[in-house]
């Protein structure tokens, strides 16, 4: 940083552009009721010092109309922050389908990231500028959680699920990535950055990390490994549903709901079988929880999301 | 018989009376989010497990459960009864009452600690002998854990009633719970109703939910 | 009572004068003073730890190890919120003057009051014994998976202490339900309390029904680290998450804990030294009552980055900006009551006026943080930390302090310096100024909380907190210093040396053992203050005395 003393983090996101207007909007009407109500007091305390000759005649007796105009009118105000700042929070949190999907996994003090192509890196993300990111977090050990200041975007890393969240870079850089959910001893040192490259240099850098298998061929390796291909293959004689295009897809079942096929459901099939099942199939799916670290659950998911038809 | 005076800070006996019954009443209230939060975790995960549980729960001993339901009810009515000698000045009465109401919850207590032995037996005590089956995996211990808070916390509030019910036997003994001031033992009372009240919340939560 | 004295009464101070009539004593105002020692205690603790997190700040990497920097702020948190903010002012302030104010000769239960203290102090020692036995790190919120499976401090003393502690506020906040709803005096009505007894009310209505809840949810997390089972262990079927829902349904009513009752003092002191009545002393109570309520239903704002869904994050927030409308009306209030007032600025109403700034800066950074999309930028930043000092130590220990001030001849019969008292009010807003602005900026330019080292870019505005934070400190220790003094040298104090109306005035300075000669008799509203002439009526009628 050139400056040596920062007034304003820099910005190189859509998100974090969308974010500073509403920051600067929320400042400027806070600063403004914040002058309000110091003016009034000090003019009080000057002009009502004791001594002083202003007129105490007519003490205001009826408060009520005084009371019921300001709470209107903190109420209209706050109502405003609210719907702007809740249509920005649905818009941050609800992540479109991605151009590229990273897979982040946190633990005890660094960030992995894997890349859909099997290329993989630890405490650096490298990423296409002007393109959507999708980030898929999960957490190996505790509750970490993954802060971009550059793009004003953060969440938790939460064992036990996956969490998204995404971005769009507006401005090729290194920026960096900080952990702020207290992890540990190390939790400062949880940092990362961000490395927005243009698309050219970043398919360049996809290809010189010399990976053999993407992560699907990964998951693919696994999945014979494990055994899944043995029910859920093509041939197999175990009455279990096919994984074909599953992802995305709407799934019925046998309690008579209907759930979306995302990652956090794919997962929950591979660690929580048990707590529910599929329409029309016998609950006889093995539980691998335990087995399964959060690496190669990724790839099992990757490998699934692949067999889309 | 002492005539009673009313502590400093109070114009008279009824009004101390009063306040001592508000001050339980108040009491209860925390006791009960205290008792509700528990019950909550126990909905969330039940909510989340419900196969589990219910297969987990039918390892809980019924009779156990059962027949102290039937314990602690009665000894409620009894309490009731003695409230009534106090009020009418029936000493003895008064004392029989409570000693009922103490030897229920005595039996109460004895069932418990034959129950626990139970589920000792059928490796049913979380980080002692457990022993996940199939069926209830991964959340079947969350439901014994439940039982193994609640249950010797529900205890240990009996034991506590048990306590006061001795302290008022001391009293009666000693002459100062008269028709004119039993407030005490009306406190001691509603707190004994309370700790009924949340057996008769845990019991569905416990016994029945396997069994449904 | 048929004791006829003569002259004045004996104080409850002089009336007997062993140990154990100190240590055993059922007398609510001896009982305020025992709390006094041990809350002041465990102040300077909480503010040790305070020291050395700025003096680790001030430069990148610091001079502590990483684990013990960890362990500085989780002491800090624990032993500030629970051992200091929330007893402070409702086991002193509150202990001594609830009764007094409203005509009553002790609180309902006495016993229960003084078992309080014990309970608080033992508590207090099993804390100290986790913090001396290699202490915790975990933060004063004690997220679970990493409190229950990774943490490898005394996690289990700590939550104990926590659950212990949490007994002490229910019989308090008990005591002073009960207290205020029967031992008002004849025609003290509720519409006739001081803001100051509504602000003692609507606190003990929420440590009743919050505490409860903590004490639970601490309880599970021992049970689970104790027990080695998994309650909240994913990997075994638990929710972390569910941990942070009943911490924060806790702790979001807990920061309402400490700020309530600052409002009431607040209010108090405004009145006293603004000579007129409160500005809408019925909204005022409603107010308090609104914030109590609503303060249970917005909890998840402090999870709006923890994977909650979507929709009740919104819900949240929308719950969050509606407890700003109370608190604004509050605001507004505080600020009408100065209009055609006759004011004197001794140092309560120095502190009453920083209480009021700061807390709307607080508050209003607070709607920052409630605002969802916002938040996911701030949270866990300190912004975050620089929001709530401002309302917990800008505002709630400025109260406290300012309340002190006020109430201490009434305490100890004895003026406190008045100069001296107002250096250490303008020293308290400029140093606390100047130790958290820094740390909105800090906050925005994205750097996390519980970072024991930052980058070097970080480094200005962390010197100068931590240079705030000296100037702090001394005005922190000043007072320690002239109170002392006038408690053998300050000069004597008349009964109502403010002139103020309260019932707490009507009585010699220091009260006699049971408060009042006899039980007074209500016949005015709280704020009979005529600014025209400085002339008053005090609640039980007596003019200008
Ligand atoms: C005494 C303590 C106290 C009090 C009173 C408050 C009051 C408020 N708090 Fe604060 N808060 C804390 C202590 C407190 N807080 C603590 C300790 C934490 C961090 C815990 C941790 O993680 O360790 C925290 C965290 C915290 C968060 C989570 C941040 C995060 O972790 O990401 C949020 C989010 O919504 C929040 C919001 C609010 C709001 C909206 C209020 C409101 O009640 C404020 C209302 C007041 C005003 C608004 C000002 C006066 C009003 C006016 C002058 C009217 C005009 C206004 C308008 C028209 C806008 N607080
Ligand atoms: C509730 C009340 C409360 C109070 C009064 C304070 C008071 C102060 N706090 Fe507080 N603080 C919290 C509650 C409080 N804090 C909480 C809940 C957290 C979050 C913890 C967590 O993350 O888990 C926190 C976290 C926190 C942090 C962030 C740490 C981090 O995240 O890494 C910082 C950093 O500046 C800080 C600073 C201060 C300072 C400078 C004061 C000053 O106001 C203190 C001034 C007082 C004194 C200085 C005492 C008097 C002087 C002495 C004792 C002299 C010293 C003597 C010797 C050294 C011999 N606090
Ligand atoms: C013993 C046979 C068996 C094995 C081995 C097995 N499965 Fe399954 N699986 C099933 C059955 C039967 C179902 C449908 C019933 C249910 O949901 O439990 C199923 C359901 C699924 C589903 C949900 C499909 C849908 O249509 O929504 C996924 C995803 C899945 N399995 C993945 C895997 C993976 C990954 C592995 C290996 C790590 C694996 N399975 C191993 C039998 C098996
Ligand atoms: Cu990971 Cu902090
Ligand atoms: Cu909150």
């Amino acid at each position: 940083m050139d400056h040596w003393i920062q007034f304003w983090p820099r910005t190189a996101a859509v998100n974090g552009e969308v974010v500073n207007a509403l920051y600067i909007a929320e400042l400027a009407v806070c600063g403004l009721i914040l002058m309000t109500v110091v003016g009034l007091m000090f003019s009080f305390c000057v002009r009502y010092r004791a001594g002083s000759t202003a007129s105490r005649a007519n003490l205001t007796e009826k408060t009520w109309h005084w009371e019921i105009g300001w709470t209107t009118a903190t109420l209209v105000l706050l109502l405003i922050g609210f719907v702007w700042g809740a249509a920005v929070y649905i818009w941050l949190y609800k992540s479109p389908l991605g151009d590229l999907e990273v897979y982040v996994v946190g633990k005890q003090w660094m960030w992995k990231m894997e890349h859909p192509g099997g290329q993989r890196e630890i405490d650096a993300l490298h990423v296409p500028v002007d393109k959507t990111v999708r980030l898929l977090l999960a957490s190996q050990d505790v509750i970490h959680s993954f802060f971009i200041p550059a793009f004003r975007i953060k969440h938790d890393a939460v064992p036990g699920q996956y969490e998204t969240v995404w971005f769009k870079a507006t401005k090729p850089g290194t920026y960096l990535i900080e952990c702020s959910e207290f992890c540990g001893t190390e939790h400062a040192h949880m940092k990362g950055e961000v490395v927005v490259m243009e698309p050219a240099a970043f398919a360049l850098w996809l290809r010189d990390q010399g990976v053999r298998e993407s992560l699907a061929q990964e998951g693919e390796a696994l999945f014979r490994e494990h055994g899944c291909s043995g029910c859920h293959g093509e041939n197999s004689t175990v009455h279990a549903p096919s994984l074909v295009g599953v992802y995305g897809g709407i799934v019925h079942l046998q309690d008579g709901s209907a759930v979306r096929a995302d990652e956090r459901y794919l997962r929950d099939c591979i660690l929580l079988p048990r707590t529910f099942t599929v329409a029309g199939y016998p609950p006889v799916m093995p539980d691998f929880s335990g087995q399964l670290g959060e690496d190669d659950l990724v790839k099992l998911i990757a490998y699934i999301k692949s067999l889309a038809r | 018989m002492r005539s009673l005076q009313p502590e400093i800070q109070y114009a008279t006996l009824s009004q101390q009376g009063e306040t001592a019954q508000l001050g339980m009443w108040v009491f209860i209230a925390t006791e009960t989010l205290f008792f509700g939060a528990l019950i909550f975790t126990y909905f969330i995960y039940r909510d989340a497990y419900p196969k589990e549980f219910a297969e987990a729960g039918k390892d809980a001993v019924l009779w156990c459960g059962s027949v102290n339901v039937g314990l602690l009810l009665t000894s409620s009515l009894t309490m009731v009864l003695a409230i009534d000698a106090a009020a009418d000045g029936r000493r003895r009465h008064l004392k029989n009452w409570l000693l009922a109401t103490a030897g229920l919850g005595i039996a109460f207590v004895c069932v418990k600690g034959v129950e626990w032995c139970l589920d000792l037996a059928h490796h049913d005590v979380p980080s002692i002998n457990f022993i996940m089956k199939p069926a209830e995996a991964p959340a079947g211990e969350l439901f014994w854990v439940f039982y193994f808070i609640a249950t010797p916390l529900h205890a240990l509030h009996l034991l506590i009633g048990l306590g006061l019910i001795l302290y008022m036997l001391w009293r009666v003994r000693r002459g100062d719970l008269t028709p004119a001031y039993y407030a005490p033992l009306e406190v001691v009372g509603l707190y004994w109703s309370f700790v009924d009240t949340v057996w008769i919340f845990l019991y569905p939560c416990i016994y029945l939910v396997g069994r449904s | 009572m048929a004791t006829i004295t003569a002259g004045l009464p004996t104080s409850y101070v002089t009336s007997e004068n062993t140990i154990s009539s100190w240590l055993l004593t059922k007398d609510h105002k001896r009982i305020a003073l025992l709390f006094f020692a041990s809350i002041t205690f465990f102040f300077f603790i909480g503010g040790i730890a305070a020291t050395l997190i700025r003096m680790h700040l001030a430069t990148p990497e610091g001079l502590l190890q990483p684990d013990i920097y960890n362990r500085m702020f989780t002491m800090h948190g624990i032993v500030m919120v629970w051992f200091f903010l929330i007893p402070s002012i409702p086991t002193t302030l509150g202990n001594f003057i609830i009764p007094l104010a409203i005509g009553a000769h002790d609180l309902a239960f006495p016993r229960i009051n003084l078992a309080s203290w014990y309970v608080f102090n033992l508590s207090g020692l099993v804390l100290l014994y986790a913090l001396i036995m290699g202490g915790i790190d975990t933060g004063w919120t004690f997220y679970t998976p990493y409190s229950t499976l990774f943490a490898n401090g005394y996690v289990i003393a700590a939550t104990l202490a926590v659950f212990i502690n949490g007994f002490s506020s229910i019989m308090t906040g008990l005591n002073f339900v009960v207290t205020i709803h029967r031992l008002r005096a004849p025609g003290m009505t509720w519409m006739r309390l001081p803001l100051f007894v509504w602000g003692i009310y609507s606190v003990s209505l929420v440590m009743l029904l919050a505490t409860p809840v903590l004490a639970m949810t601490v309880l599970l997390v021992a049970m689970e680290r104790f027990m080695g089972v998994g309650i909240f262990d994913p990997a075994r079927g638990g929710d972390p998450l569910l941990f942070q829902h009943m911490f924060w349904f806790y702790s979001h009513p807990a920061v309402y804990i400490m700020i309530l009752p600052a409002m009431g003092v607040v209010s108090e002191l405004i009145t006293c030294y603004v000579r007129r009545p409160i500005f809408g002393y019925t909204g005022m109570t409603y107010a308090l009552m609104s914030i109590a309520i609503i303060s249970f239903f917005v909890w998840g704002h402090h999870m709006f980055t923890a994977g909650i869904s979507i929709y009740s994050a919104v819900v949240f927030s929308l719950m969050t900006f509606f407890v700003a409308v109370p608190s604004a009306i509050k605001v507004f209030n505080w600020t009408a009551s100065l209009h055609k007032g006759s004011i004197t600025f001794d140092a309560p109403m120095l502190y009453a006026l920083g209480f009021v700034l700061l807390f709307t800066i607080g508050g209003l950074t607070g709607l920052i943080v409630a605002t969802v999309a916002l938040d996911v930028h701030l949270q866990d930043t300190y912004f975050v930390i620089a929001h709530f000092h401002y309302i917990m130590v800008g505002g709630t220990v400025s109260a406290f302090f300012g309340g002190l001030h006020y109430w201490w001849p009434k305490i100890t019969g004895r003026l406190y310096p008045e100069m001296w008292a107002r250096m250490a009010a303008l020293l308290t807003f400029v140093g606390f100024n100047l130790t958290f602005f820094p740390q909105f900026i800090l906050g925005y330019l994205g750097m996390p909380r519980r970072y024991y080292a930052y980058p070097p870019e970080w480094q200005a505005w962390n010197v100068l907190s931590s240079a705030g934070a000296s100037i702090l400190a001394v005005a922190y220790i000043l007072p320690l210093g002239y109170l002392g003094w006038s408690l053998l040298r300050g000069e004597r104090a008349a009964p109502n040396p403010w002139r103020a109306t309260g019932l707490e005035w009507q009585t010699s300075s220091p009260p006699p053992k049971h408060n009042f000669e006899r039980t007074p008799v209500v016949t005015a509203g709280p704020y009979l203050y005529d600014p025209e002439d400085g002339g008053f009526i005090a609640q039980n009628g007596a003019v200008n005395a």
